[in-house]
């Protein structure tokens, strides 16, 4: 039998907005993951000692106040030592501010270390359907 | 006479002893003599010691008590290899400038065959390895151990302080290799956490036993008691005792001092440096309440062009290049345009030094207003800025050199210390301060407080 990867979700830093990642966790849960909801405003520290403790295959952020970068710095660094550099990393949300393109968005948090980034429009079983292939794509799944 | 310590520090120019009455509290001798490390260090500690004698009657009694640092034959040369250069290359280097150390090479991710190479041609006293957090990363200090064993004799000294649960398989790495490696607990244990004390002990031990030794110092044991630490340790250990006290006697509180040599300009902070303006955030790796910088292109001596590149179009005194040059090769002010030109110079270095050790701060507008967000330590509110080293003490005007430490409004940004008294370490007397703490933390307390001076 394959593992049931483990993923863990919440919204990261100051931000509070909880409806986003209670939809995300309970879609992930119904699709069969083991999933690991911390709620909302976690630090970027919890989500790496959560990941270290739970051995997760993927961490899923949320943030809708426009902030989550600064909510970041660092968090790819930190990640790196903490030896998480094969975890998937996917943030959704409005993770930047004002009216722009979204690819500037995207094209920021990639440079931070995310493999995906989603606007808050994006499709929930799409965004699964793309972690399942990644997970599968990295043998773990 | 039993009341009477010698203390000595061997300096790679100058071999200096202090003479101090413990019963009175008072300095009553210092004598330098040019160090003869080269040849014989006894050489030259013998001529300071009989210098010190005949001033003060002292005999071999006080000589076989006498505790001594070092910075000859080049200091305690490191070279720090972490895994991310935010974090625990950082935490490397502050845990070996803690320690008294000279790091000649910072090193980040997986080592490659061509900076091993360059680190045998450094041939550093000793190499500290770091990288993951206990439970974190492994696949980077393994592979860095794992060059470091097939490494040639120039790396000798190994002092592993990473993620924990690597070390049986490094120990398995180092089996039967011959180089001496010492394990200790990691430099950053988890995200965002930096504990250097266990490396810093490791590291002064491991200049106590085999450091000294290799370099010919410990023959000076023949005469004295011991050498016990890197003069920036015992320099960095007063600081800490003048700024914190000890038990009956208050310290000075937090403080900075500041040191302009020759070659180089150290900076010790002893502060939290905590943000002073509310709603601030501070990113990256804390820094140490023990901090140490040294400025290695900071060095009125040896960096002349670094200093001239520095004075950015400022305004230079009569004569200025054929002056400089003569620094460069060795001459003090004696002139009046020779001092000038010295007091520019020192200015400048204090000035850039205290910038690089200081926090930066940076502001965010968000919609629920501006955001401060720290880097480094927030050093406005500190009190208390000492001077020590050549430029600074034997200058006619050492509070103009000092003002460089200051907090300025066109570059505010810049936690310099805004309203700091200054102080002179006008003897040359602080190391002595840091090796007589060790034993005697209140006398050597209360002597640092007499002879301190305010300018």
């Amino acid at each position: 039998m394959k593992k049931v990867p483990t993923i863990i979700t919440g919204t990261v830093g100051s931000d509070a907005h909880v409806i986003g990642t209670k939809v995300l966790s309970r879609a992930l849960k119904d699709a069969g993951f083991n999933v690991v909801p911390l709620g909302i405003q976690v630090s970027p520290e919890e989500f790496i000692k959560v990941a270290q403790e739970t051995n997760a295959d993927a961490i899923l952020m949320s943030s809708l106040y426009g902030m989550a970068d600064l909510d970041l710095k660092g968090f790819n660094e930190k990640r790196l030592e903490s030896g998480l550099g094969d975890v998937l990393l996917y943030i959704g949300g409005i993770v930047g501010l004002g009216r722009h393109d979204f690819k500037e968005d995207e094209e920021k948090f990639k440079k931070l270390g995310f493999d995906r980034v989603y606007p808050p429009e994006a499709d929930l079983d799409a965004a699964i359907e793309d972690l399942r292939n990644d997970l599968k794509a990295k043998n773990k799944m | 006479m039993d009341s009477i310590r010698l203390f000595i520090d061997f300096g790679s120019t100058y071999t200096k002893v202090v003479a101090i009455d413990l019963d009175k509290e008072e300095i009553i001798s210092t004598v330098r003599v040019p160090s003869t490390v080269e040849t014989d260090i006894t050489l030259a500690l013998d001529e300071a010691l009989k210098q010190i004698a005949e001033s003060t009657g002292i005999g071999d009694l006080e000589k076989k008590e006498a505790l001594a640092c070092s910075s000859a034959a080049g200091g305690l040369r490191m070279v720090c290899a972490g895994f991310v250069p935010d974090y625990t290359s950082k935490a490397a280097n502050h845990a070996a400038l803690g320690a008294g150390a000279k790091v000649t090479g910072c090193y980040s991710y997986k080592l490659t065959e061509q900076e091993i190479r360059e680190i045998e041609a450094a041939a550093p006293d000793i190499v500290l390895i770091s990288g993951g957090t206990d439970g974190g990363d492994e696949q980077v200090i393994i592979h860095n151990a794992r060059m470091f064993s097939n490494a040639s004799d120039a790396i000798s000294n190994i002092i592993v302080a990473g993620n924990k649960t690597t070390y049986d398989e490094i120990r398995s790495i180092f089996k039967d290799n011959g180089k001496n490696v010492i394990y200790t607990g990691n430099v950053m244990p988890e995200v965002g956490v930096l504990d250097v004390t266990p490396c810093n002990r490791e590291i002064r031990d491991l200049f106590m036993r085999n450091i000294i030794e290799a370099k010919g110092i410990a023959r000076a044991k023949l005469i004295i008691k011991d050498v016990i630490m890197p003069t920036p340790s015992a320099v960095l250990e007063a600081a800490k005792l003048v700024a914190e006290g000890c038990e009956g006697v208050s310290g000075m509180g937090e403080l900075v001092i500041i040191d302009p040599g020759g070659a180089t300009t150290d900076v010790h902070s002893i502060a939290q440096g905590q943000p002073s303006a509310g709603d601030t955030i501070i990113v990256g790796l804390p820094e140490p309440y023990l901090k140490r910088t040294v400025e290695g292109d900071l060095g009125i001596k040896h960096n002349i062009d670094t200093l001239i590149q520095l004075l950015n179009g400022r305004e230079v005194p009569p004569g200025f290049p054929d002056i400089v040059k003569g620094f460069h090769d060795g001459k003090l002010p004696d002139t009046e345009e020779e001092f000038a030109c010295h007091k520019l110079l020192a200015s400048v270095m204090v000035e850039v030094a205290m910038e690089r050790h200081a926090g930066k701060l940076e502001v965010i507008n968000t919609p629920t207003g501006e955001k401060l967000i720290q880097h480094g330590k927030d050093l406005t509110e500190i009190e208390t800025v000492i001077g020590t080293g050549g430029p600074i003490v034997f200058s006619d005007s050492p509070r103009e050199i000092l003002r460089g430490v200051l907090f300025r409004k066109e570059d505010m940004f810049s936690l310099k210390p805004k309203k700091p008294k200054f102080y002179i370490d006008e003897n040359y007397i602080f190391f002595a301060v840091g090796l007589l703490g060790q034993v005697e933390p209140k006398k050597a307390l209360n002597i640092a407080k007499k002879y301190l001076k305010r300018i």
